[in-house]
């Protein structure tokens, strides 16, 4: 076995690990959101902005980082990881800037899904009619 | 109204209470966890694909919720991910495509007000409140961590 095929086997087992890893801590950020709805019968909107400022939250205590590094995609594709990217996003040029990195680095690190948000969004708003 | 009028009420009320579908949160939460794990998969897969043509993986991250984004509001479009959500609940609302779904559906559904305050306005009717919250959650905690720890 050559080098490059025992890297590429490594990688690709590699790879099936990450998502698992992906589908089961997503999973459960998406199965503690529904808990969390059908226990207190709140509104969708109510649970997704607790979700997303739990994300910020967890972030600051240092636990969503490590979450990020285990889980990847399963971690920063639920919106707390949109939390997390924000407050890593301030703290980032807080620290290059002083406090005013505060007011620059949030949407910096939040910019291209937002702004995907808004381009698609509007696009397919204006494309599709409603079903049904 | 009389006493024997009010038992008669509470009667028929514990009766219909029979009829009305139990929320099964059990199965919420299953369904939940599968479709959310599984949205998370592919952008798992999303995500190893551009890491693997040699993207940094700061801009590999960036550039996979951008693609979930797009993935989400065209699956919106399509009249797809509206299904997806009243099925899943969560499993589909809190992945970044349901946040572009929460953007997409309501804006085409008031398309008919207008362009600036039918799809303008109602684009951010969910989303708006995500990004406010999102915001002043984030600052406060940036605040606390640079002052006070």
């Amino acid at each position: 076995m050559s080098i490059e095929e025992e890297y590429s086997g490594r990688r690709a087992g590699g790879d099936f690990v990450a998502y698992v890893k992906a589908f089961l801590v997503g999973g459960l950020l998406c199965a503690i959101a529904q808990a969390a709805m059908d226990l207190t019968k709140a509104n969708p909107a109510i649970i997704m902005v607790s979700a997303v400022s739990a994300g910020a939250v967890l972030s600051g205590l240092g636990l969503y980082a490590p979450l990020v590094e285990i889980a990847g995609a399963g971690a920063t594709i639920p919106l707390p990881g949109f939390g997390h990217t924000l407050v890593t996003g301030m703290l980032e040029d807080a620290a290059q800037w002083g406090p005013f990195g505060i007011l620059t680095g949030g949407f910096k690190a939040v910019s291209a899904g937002l702004l995907s948000a808004v381009l698609f969004g509007y696009l397919m708003a204006v494309l599709f009619n409603p079903k049904g | 109204m009389t006493k024997a009028n009010i038992r008669e009420q509470e009667a028929y009320s514990a009766f219909l209470e029979d009829f009305r579908p139990k929320r099964p949160t059990l199965r919420n939460i299953v369904v939940a966890f599968l479709t959310g794990g599984l949205i998370c998969t592919a952008g798992q897969g999303v995500l190893s694909c551009i890491l693997s043509r040699g993207m940094p993986e700061k801009q590999a991250y960036v550039l996979t919720s951008s693609i979930m984004v797009f993935a989400g509001a065209f699956l919106t479009g399509l009249g797809v991910y509206d299904k997806l959500g009243s099925f899943a609940g969560m499993g589909a609302a809190l992945p970044i495509t349901g946040f572009a779904n929460s953007v997409v559906s309501p804006a085409m559904e008031y398309k008919h007000e207008g362009f600036v305050l039918g799809v303008g306005a109602r684009m951010f009717q969910v989303a708006g409140p995500v990004i406010v919250y999102a915001t002043l959650t984030a600052t406060i905690v940036s605040i606390i961590k640079l002052y006070v720890f």
